[in-house]
Order: C-alpha cells, then sequence, then structure tokens
C-alpha cells in the first residue's frame, strides 16, 4: 500500500480536529464511483425489464410459450387408431392372431405422412426376412416366453413369408 | 396383471386393437382428445412403465425415437443395454449397447450368465438434478411432470449434462443446445402414445399417466415389484421397472 | 469405440467440458489468491509484503478480467449467456456466478484500485501528455480532492473495501468449488470439501504468481528483490500449502476409507489414465516438491541467491501442480462413466474454439493486460517523493 505511516497518525488528527460537514466534504470524490455503480446498476434493470422473454415466470421460472412451442412439433408415427381407420381389414386379420399387440407402425414404419395424403406417400416395400428375424432370432438374452428360432436351421433359408403370413403368424 | 387387461379390454373395443399381451398394457390412449386445444396439463401427471421380462432388445424403440424425434446420429435420446450377469458377482455386469441397441444386439449363446436387455429413457424425475442446475431455466418440468428443454433459450453450458445421473443428455451438434427425451411430448398432449411406446412390438414400455385413475400403472405398481433406476440420487425418477436387477446401473 | 473401456453410456462418448472449463478455475484461483496475498497487508498489517501490494491487486485484476473468457467461449450458444443475468435460476450452482463476478470486479477489486491510486491518478491527469492525460482525466472521475482529509477518508474507505474483499474472494473461489462440489451424479465431485480445497488451492496458486511476478518483475527492472518480502510471502505460501495439502490427502483418505460404490472405478482411473496429471504432476512434482523446497528454506540457512532460486522454483512447480489438479478435477472427473463400468478418453485438440490454441491465448492474456495495467498504473513508484501528501510537485512523477 502507497500510503507512509503518518498518513494514519494525520488521519487521527484530522478526525478529531473535522467536523462532520467538513468530514463529508472531503468524501465528496466517493460519489462518483458510487454514481457510476448506480447507473450501471440502473441501466441493466432497464435491459432487463426489456428483454426478459414476455411468458418466462408464468408457470414457473421458464418460458411458459415454449410448452406450446414444443407441441408444434408434428408426429411422425400416426398412431394405431389412425391405421385401423382406413385398413380395417388388415386390422382384423391382426387382432385374431399372435401379433395382436404389434402396433403397425412397429413394422411399417412411421406413417403420419402416408395418413396425411395416401396417394402420394406409400410405404416402401418391407424386408420380410430381416423384419422377422429382428425380433425372433435366436438370443439366450431374450426372455424365455418370446418365440424365437434360429432362422437358418429353422427355415433352411426359406423366407419367413413362405410359411407364415405375418400379420397372423400361426398356423 | 391379467386382471387389469381383462378389465381394460371390457373398457372398450377399441382396446382390442391397443391391449399387448404382455403385463403392461397400453393405457387407453384417448386417440379422440382433441390435441391442441382441449389438452389441460394440470389433469396429468406423465411417466412410464417398463417390464424388463418384456424386452427382446429388437431396437425397435430407438429406431422410432430417432424418426419422430430427428434424433443426431451417435446420441440417445432412448437405447437398451444387454446386461450379462456371471454368478454372484453383482459389481462386474457385462454390459453393451452396440450404437444404442439401434440395430439390435449380435445373438448371445451364453448359457452361463444371467442375461437382460434394459431400457434406457429420461427418467422425467419428480426432483430431476438437471432442471436444478440449469443455470436460466431452459430446462424445466412442465407442469404435466415432463422435463423439456427450451431450444431457444438454452445456452449450452453443459452444467445439466453432467447433473443427470443416468446420461440421458446430450448437446446437438446442429442447434449447439441440450437435447434429450420429451416423453414425445408433441404426441402424448395430442391423446398419442411416445414414438417409443408405438413401436414396442412387446409391450415391453408403456407411457402413463399417474393422475388417471383407470390408467394400468396403478396396477402395474402394486403387482410387480418395481424399482427405479439409482434410487440412493433421490431424484424421485418417474420411469418404473419390473423385475430390474440389482446390477443395472 | 475408440478411446473407450468397458462399458459408457451412449451419450457419455462425448466429453462435456473441455481444457476451457479447466483454465476456468484457475483464472478465478490466481484472482482470489493474489487479492488474499494483497490484503495480508492492508487488514493484516503484514507490513513485509507491502512491495507487492499494488501487483497483487493489479494481478487480480488482469486475471479476473480473463476468467469469463474461456466460460464464454465455451458455451454452445455464447450469444445467449446474458441470460445468466436476466433470469438467473436461484436453484442452480452455476446461476450466481455472474453476480458474484460482477460483484468483485466492480465493488471490491475496481474500488479498491481506484482508492489506492487516486492520488496518483490525479497526478498523472495533470502531468501526463498526449490522449493519456485523458485516460488518467476520466479515471480520476471528474474529482481531484487529494488534500490530506480526502486521503484519510480513501484510506479508511480502502480499509473498508478489503474486509469486504476477504470474503468476497472466498466466496468467488469457494463458490466455484461448490459448482462441481455440489453434483450428486458424479463421485468425483461430489465432496463438500470441494469448496474449500478449491479455496486453498486458489490462495496457494495466487499466491505463489505473485511471488514469481514481484521477482520477475524487479528482474526486468533491475532492482533489488526485498528479501524480506519474499521471504514473508514463501513462508505463507508454505503455510497455505500445508493446509491445501492437509485438505486433498483428508478427501483422499476419506475416499479410500470409506471404499463407496464409486470407489474401485476411481481408484482405477487414477491408477492410470490419471496417473501421471494427478500422481505425477500434481501430487509428487507439484505438492510434495515444493513443500519440500518451502520447508527447506523455512528450517535451514539458506543463501540470498540460493533462497531466490529456490522460491522461484518452488513457485512455477506450485503453479503447474494447481493446474494440475484443476485438470484433474475437470478431466477426470469426466473420464469415467456414471455407470461406473468404464472409461471414456480426453482428447486435446488443437487450433478449435476448445482446443489448446484459444487455451494458451487465454493463458497468456491476463499477462499482457497485467502489462498494460503496470504500464497504466505503475506498482512500484519512482519516487517515494510522490506519497508525501502536501507535496506540490505530485505531477512529477511517472512510473
Amino acid at each position: 500500500m502507497g500510503r507512509p505511516a503518518t498518513g494514519r497518525g494525520r488521519r487521527a488528527a484530522a478526525d478529531e480536529e473535522a467536523c462532520v460537514p467538513g468530514k463529508l466534504k472531503h468524501a465528496g470524490h466517493l460519489i462518483r464511483p458510487a454514481v457510476v455503480l448506480l447507473l450501471g446498476f440502473a441501466l441493466f434493470l432497464l435491459v432487463r425489464g426489456a428483454v426478459v422473454p414476455a411468458t418466462f415466470g408464468e408457470l414457473g421460472h421458464y418460458r411458459a410459450a415454449s410448452l406450446d412451442e414444443i407441441r408444434q412439433q408434428a408426429p411422425a408415427f400416426a398412431g394405431q387408431a389412425v391405421c385401423a381407420g382406413c385398413h380395417a381389414g388388415v386390422t382384423a386379420v391382426r387382432a385374431s392372431g399372435k401379433h395382436r399387440a404389434v402396433a403397425c407402425e412397429a413394422c411399417h414404419g412411421p406413417s403420419a405422412r402416408h395418413a396425411a395424403d395416401p396417394a402420394a406417400v406409400r410405404h416402401a416395400p418391407l424386408d420380410v426376412v430381416a423384419l422377422c428375424a429382428g425380433c425372433h432370432e435366436k438370443d439366450s438374452a431374450k426372455p424365455k416366453w418370446f418365440r424365437q428360432v434360429e432362422s437358418k436351421e429353422h427355415s433352411g433359408g426359406a423366407p419367413c413369408q413362405s410359411c407364415h403370413q405375418p400379420h397372423k403368424p400361426e398356423f | 396383471m391379467t386382471i387389469s387387461r381383462r378389465d381394460l379390454l371390457s373398457q372398450s373395443g377399441k382396446l382390442l386393437i391397443l391391449a399387448p399381451v404382455a403385463a403392461v398394457p397400453a393405457p387407453p390412449r384417448r386417440a379422440s382428445e382433441d390435441a391442441a386445444a382441449g389438452y389441460d396439463p394440470s389433469r396429468h401427471r406423465w411417466a412410464m412403465a417398463i417390464d424388463i421380462d418384456k424386452c427382446i432388445g429388437c431396437g425397435n424403440c430407438v429406431r422410432a425415437c430417432e424418426q419422430e424425434n430427428d434424433v443426431p446420429a451417435g446420441f440417445f435420446r432412448t437405447w437398451i443395454e444387454r446386461y450379462q450377469v456371471s454368478g454372484a458377482d453383482q459389481e462386474h455386469p457385462k454390459v453393451e449397447s452396440p450404437d444404442g441397441g439401434r440395430n439390435g444386439f449380435p445373438p448371445s449363446s451364453n448359457s452361463n450368465a444371467k442375461e437382460f436387455y434394459v431400457p434406457k429413457i429420461c427418467n422425467q424425475c419428480s426432483e430431476s438434478p438437471c432442471v436444478q442446475v440449469c443455470p436460466v431455466g431452459a430446462t424445466f418440468d412442465s407442469p404435466d411432470g415432463v422435463v423439456l428443454v427450451d431450444q431457444s433459450y438454452c445456452l449450452g453450458c453443459r452444467y445439466c449434462v453432467h447433473a443427470c445421473p443416468y446420461g440421458c443428455r446430450y448437446i446437438h451438434p446442429g442447434r449447439h443446445t441440450v437435447d434429450k427425451c420429451t416423453f414425445c411430448y408433441h404426441r402424448i398432449t395430442r391423446g398419442l402414445t411416445t414414438a417409443c411406446c408405438e413401436a414396442c412390438p412387446t409391450g415391453a414400455r408403456a407411457l402413463a399417466d399417474l393422475k388417471d385413475p383407470r390408467d394400468p400403472i396403478h396396477e402395474f405398481l402394486r403387482v410387480n415389484k418395481v424399482h427405479v433406476l439409482k434410487p440412493h440420487m433421490a431424484t424421485r425418477a418417474k420411469v418404473f421397472y419390473a423385475s430390474l436387477d440389482g446390477a443395472v446401473r | 469405440m475408440h478411446g473407450v473401456e468397458g462399458y459408457i453410456y451412449p451419450n457419455e462418448l462425448e466429453l462435456q467440458w473441455s481444457v476451457l472449463i479447466v483454465l476456468y478455475p484457475y483464472l478465478t484461483g490466481l484472482v482470489a489468491g493474489a487479492f488474499i496475498l494483497a490484503s495480508l497487508e492492508r487488514v493484516f498489517k503484514v507490513a513485509a509484503v507491502k512491495p507487492t501490494y499494488r501487483l497483487a491487486l493489479l494481478t487480480a485484476l488482469a486475471f479476473l478480467l480473463v476468467a469469463p473468457l474461456p466460460l464464454q467461449l465455451h458455451l454452445g450458444r455464447p450469444e445467449r449467456s446474458f441470460e445468466m443475468y436476466l433470469t438467473p435460476h436461484r436453484s442452480s450452482a452455476m446461476a450466481m456466478f455472474g453476480f458474484v463476478y460482477l460483484w468483485y470486479l466492480m465493488v471490491v477489486l475496481l474500488l479498491e484500485i481506484w482508492l489506492e491510486y487516486r492520488v496518483e491518478i490525479v497526478g498523472w491527469s495533470k502531468s501526463a501528455r498526449g490522449p493519456m492525460r485523458w485516460v488518467y482525466k476520466a479515471l480520476t472521475l471528474g474529482s481531484d480532492d487529494i488534500g490530506p482529509e480526502a486521503r484519510a477518508v480513501d484510506d479508511k474507505v480502502g480499509w473498508i473495501v478489503t474486509v469486504i474483499g476477504i470474503p468476497s474472494a472466498f466466496l468467488l473461489h469457494g463458490y466455484v468449488g461448490f459448482i462441481f462440489g455440489s453434483v450428486k451424479a458424479n463421485a468425483w465431485w461430489s465432496t463438500p470439501l470441494m469448496p474449500i480445497v478449491f479455496l486453498f488451492s486458489a490462495m496457494v496458486s495466487g499466491i505463489a504468481a505473485v511471488l514469481l511476478l514481484y521477482m520477475a518483475a524487479m528482474k526486468v527492472k533491475r532492482r533489488p528483490i526485498d528479501m524480506r518480502c519474499a521471504d514473508t510471502i514463501a513462508k505463507y505460501l508454505f503455510y497455505v500449502f500445508l493446509i491445501d495439502f492437509s485438505l486433498e490427502m483428508l478427501d483422499l483418505v476419506h475416499r479410500i476409507y470409506e471404499a463407496d460404490e464409486s470407489f474401485r472405478t476411481l481408484d482405477f482411473m487414477v491408477q492410470t489414465r490419471l496417473y501421471v496429471s494427478q500422481v505425477v504432476i500434481q501430487i509428487l512434482l507439484g505438492t510434495c516438491l515444493p513443500l519440500a523446497i518451502l520447508a527447506a528454506t523455512q528450517i535451514f540457512r539458506i543463501g540470498e541467491a540460493a533462497r531466490r532460486a529456490l522460491y522461484a522454483t518452488a513457485a512455477v512447480l506450485t503453479l503447474a501442480g494447481i493446474f494440475a489438479m484443476r485438470w484433474n478435477v475437470v478431466i477426470g472427473g469426466q473420464l469415467f462413466s456414471k455407470s461406473y463400468l468404464g472409461y471414456t478418453t480426453y482428447k486435446l485438440e488443437f487450433a478449435t474454439r476448445e482446443g489448446l490454441l484459444p487455451a494458451l491465448a487465454l493463458m497468456i492474456l491476463p499477462f499482457a493486460i497485467l502489462w498494460v495495467l503496470v504500464k497504466l498504473l505503475p506498482p512500484w513508484p519512482e519516487k517515494q517523493a510522490i506519497l508525501e501528501p502536501s507535496d506540490a510537485t505530485i505531477a512529477g512523477v511517472k512510473g
């Protein structure tokens, strides 16, 4: 610190001599940094008031409008009810077999665009063998209740659909 | 569980289509419920039921999530792990998740180990560490119990990625903001189920609404031995697992 | 997958916090440490360290100005960082950083430096030529009252600011420790000791930095090093370092003895991926060796020249050791999977946004700022005469 030892001594003397208004007079320069700080703070409050998003804090510490924005996303999977709405026949077949709990889109893939414009957007043909194997290939980590086969030995290379009808796989 | 399914089946003919064979039936999603207009968040509290004994590791959920939500390659909102636990050695299970299990798993033929698949997804914690640490309020707990991210507000500090004990968050390489499972918020608020649940062929996972007294989740929680992941983290996770092994972390 | 061992969650392949986040606690640590050293003279009246008082303040300012830059550079959306000030989330350990930072910068450091230099600034505003005159004029904030009473007021207010500054410095760096220590999902970080370990390591690094800078500055200016000052700083460095080392060992012993679910994983990580940076650089070279050197200077009678060399060596090793400590905390905390079943690798890139090059630039920048500050506000006036309050020739001085 740059002040000489005598400075503190002088201060004591000055304290004794100076009356209160005199002291304040000599603290006048301190008002300046205080004004700078207060101006900065006021500016901050002004800017803050202007730029905090409108719905922030309505429902919690977040922008409430973001809930609706997130909901705007368009679904890619139409949902089982939509498929069944048009494809009643095959839905009925499926409902009578072991695949009754497997949703259409589990195999056929996302269909919302197809449902919105059935003529223009059509599904690509499925690779049935790969699709069957994806679930039913034998794997000791799969639960025991689940039907599994070693496809090579089970079919001898013949495609699954030559025996099984995918919408109702049991004989 | 069969009882509950029968109850459900008797409720509506539509359920004949929806109800899976398995012990985790899809809840009666009100497909007719008008999405954008009629949704009241205060009437729902979303959760998920996962039955380990139903998961076959096919990867349908991972692919469906990708297709529904445009998940960038190499990152996962949901993924599947295969566990192999040998004997009493619960501490060192062999775990794999090639590409998040999106293309399934190479078949195993291990008769000596206990093996099973574990689907993972954001646990939509009620006491979310990720929400707690977000410095600006860009990630939050929605009124209906889903942890969401405001993509236009996230500054990409990555603190929440560290705070999540389950590894469910990642930084979107294109947006440079954090991304995570939304429980398909755009679907469930339209009366649909999540893409992963829609695509799951065995009903291993089912979206659940804890505020709906008719939701099968109540039966699921009552009948099964239920566990959540890392309960010692006290996050009050809302993804409930039936038959979860102690080796899973 | 490359660099992966065992099983990690698929989203864990990418490391979240890079070398820039290593710099952040390192820089703030230097700030807090330098300020606490400065406060020794002011508040605790340790007259021996007086030659470094102003240098310590300017060092703290130089590093503080750079401290938020690595954070800013690291953000995915840097243009949104102001949201921290707009809507700080009260439950977030990170949200208050902006406010703590501004409080420390504006209310503590700038104010204290202004009060300390005011008499000279007023003098320079009258004597300097060209544009510098206007710079100093602006720095006076329009007041040239430097009478003895005004100086007495400055002295008193400066003391109060320093007294407020000490807990503020503790807050600044303890807080940085809390950002890590409060992440319950990360076993390597989550410990209540983290803020206090950060604090003491901050003091260690700040004291070592000022000691080194002081000796280097004297060398450059071809002035004699005040050995009473260097000895005193070295003594404080030794004691604070002992406390820091004890705290870190306490953390280590506790972890080893408790051996909770994370222990085997973390132990393996320290034995392998962190071995060089943790065991060799941080503990052996960066802690044990400088502690031994400093202990030797306390115990044995060693000649001045040798002491200077030993202090410089100890300070350099200390600074490297504390940097390694920050590295091991930040990077180490991300090398293991939260599944405790595997490990990943950190690959330091070079000329990318979060690579080695910007990190080096950010490490050099505070020294550049310090150089400018020392030119602008010389810490060691050429003529002692200016310190006489009544001296009318104040104007004649320029460092």
